[in-house]
């Protein structure tokens, strides 16, 4: 029943908050050239969705978002499990690491773009500077936090050192890569889309780069209405795969006393 | 595996070659001395409590043999053979959680096999036995935090001793259950080494397990600098229940003896508090 009620409130809001908007732009209360009504960007997100060529830009935004996105982890995991096992060289590296993170990645776009050019390269580069940092903090944090008796335990059971990188180290990483995962991908869709945006010929960034070029207000709108979709699908796609991969962790209410 | 000669062996302290030695260890944390000078045998399928009030460095004596920690000085050996690094001839059983909580109860319990090459098909056979044994049949597929502390004990046993291990070393580790659960378990464990005798170490500050179970209580002084102070054998009848054995009046006599004994150095590790 309260289920059901929150529904239609929300429903009720969506409908006064757009009708209004509507209402506003015809009456001319609201002008048109900042704020398009709400029926045409609707008309031209449907003009987009029913073109072919649409397409191709979603995909190369999904392209360089899933590249930037396996690339980014792939590093940070390595990197951080390597510094998670070796103190030393995270104390000797620590300075420099902190000053690259402290670096704003969105200024690192142009040199990516004079050294890999206007293609899906440089938007990848740009994505994993962001992903890289995030799970491997995460990465060397897991590593780190191997209970020690665990540790004791399957050395005394015969693990080698490579054994104990798989069965242990790895497993412990990947929980807390895996929590960082909604974040991580998120990092990589804003890499993606900012340098589509900052220099492209497709992509969903250079859709709406292009519209804004154009004082086309109905374009941009349109565009930040795909990508909010967008991100929301892959939002999705992650919820599912992440309970299908950490099977062994607890649900909330699920854990057992001792 | 197991040997009938080792079951019928009258157990004592007076062993020709003992299965563990502790020759005049030191340990040391920098210039905290936690034990010094400590001398032990265990007797191969002899079950050896070593009781302290807390803090006393007891942990770090089963560290020692199990290589997990250097001794400032002094040897221990296993079987004639110097303790070096960690050993893999032992099963230690600790009082925390140490299941892989990634792992399955069954791929826990393989764990050991499978560091040590052993084929597919010859460690699944092995591992339901031994989920059998510990009275988990059925549950090899439950990860550690859908089993209770209990359950989880059983499946550390199981992985503990599987392998066959020469010495088996247990820190505390039924300090953390219940009661009742704890008298079971103890019952269990018990019964898994009467299967299959094997040199035991254990340590405990409850001094009535550490008769209940052992051949043989030793009791160390308070810390630092923490020593063996004396060295009671338990003539108690075996086959033995854990809950019932403490009506025995022989069990009570041993127990006034060693607490006249224990009972001035927990007073003193308080005192120094």
């Amino acid at each position: 029943m309260q289920a059901v009620n929150i529904r239609i409130i929300q429903i009720v809001l969506l409908v006064v908050l757009l009708g209004g908007w509507q209402l506003g732009v015809t009456s001319g209360a609201i002008d048109r050239f900042f704020f398009p009504a709400p029926y045409d960007i609707v008309k031209q997100v449907i003009a987009w969705v029913s073109d072919t060529g649409f397409y191709k830009h979603v995909g190369i935004t999904l392209s360089e978002t899933v590249l930037g996105y396996i690339i980014g982890t792939g590093l940070g995991v390595g990197a951080g499990v390597w510094l998670g096992l070796s103190p030393f060289v995270a104390r000797v590296l620590d300075p420099f690491i902190k000053a690259v993170n402290a670096i704003p990645r969105v200024v690192l776009a142009p040199i990516f773009v004079l050294w890999l050019g206007l293609g899906l390269w440089s938007k990848v580069a740009l994505a994993v500077t962001l992903v890289f940092f995030v799970t491997f903090f995460n990465a060397m944090q897991g590593v780190r936090e191997v209970n020690p008796v665990v540790l004791s335990n399957t050395r005394i059971l015969g693990a080698r050192r490579s054994d104990l990188l798989r069965h242990v180290y790895f497993p412990a990483a990947a929980t807390w890569i895996l929590s960082s995962l909604r974040t991580s991908v998120g990092f990589a869709v804003v890499g993606a889309i900012i340098g589509e945006y900052l220099g492209a010929s497709a992509g969903l960034g250079y859709l709406i780069a292009r519209s804004e070029g154009n004082f086309d207000a109905v374009g941009v709108f349109a565009g930040i209405i795909i990508l909010a979709v967008f991100v929301l699908i892959i939002d999705l796609i992650l919820d599912f795969a992440e309970k299908r991969l950490i099977t062994w962790r607890p649900n909330a209410g699920e854990e057992r006393p001792a | 595996m197991s040997s009938p000669v080792r079951k019928l062996e009258a157990v004592t302290e007076l062993k020709p070659k003992p299965m563990v030695a502790i020759d005049d260890v030191t340990m040391a944390f920098g210039s905290f001395v936690a034990v010094q000078n400590v001398n032990l045998k265990v007797g191969d399928g002899e079950f050896l409590s070593i009781v302290g009030p807390t803090g006393c460095g007891k942990s770090t004596i089963l560290n020692a043999i199990a290589g997990l920690l250097k001794p400032a000085q002094g040897k221990v050996s296993i079987d004639g053979t110097a303790v070096q690094g960690v050993q893999n001839n032992i099963g230690y059983l600790f009082q925390q959680d140490a299941l892989l909580p990634w792992k399955t109860a069954f791929q826990n319990v393989e764990l050991g096999l499978m560091f040590r090459g052993v084929p597919e098909e010859e460690r699944r056979a092995k591992v339901f036995a031994w989920l059998e044994k510990v009275g988990l049949k059925g549950f090899g597929d439950r990860f550690p935090h859908q089993l209770s502390g209990g359950q989880r004990k059983r499946v550390q046993m199981a992985q503990a001793l599987i392998t066959g291990p020469k010495v088996i070393l247990m820190d505390e580790p039924f300090s953390a259950l219940d009661i009742h659960t704890r008298h079971l378990m103890q019952n269990e464990l018990l019964r898994l080494w009467q299967e299959d005798r094997r040199a035991v170490v254990m340590i405990t500050h409850d001094l009535e397990e550490a008769i209940a179970l052992g051949d043989r209580v030793v009791v160390l002084a308070a810390g630092p600098k923490s020593r063996v102070i004396e060295s009671f054998p338990v003539d108690l009848e075996r086959p033995r229940n854990v809950a019932e054995i403490k009506l025995d009046p022989k069990f009570m006599t041993l127990y006034r003896d060693i607490w006249a004994s224990l009972r001035g150095e927990v007073e003193k590790s308080y005192a120094s508090r």
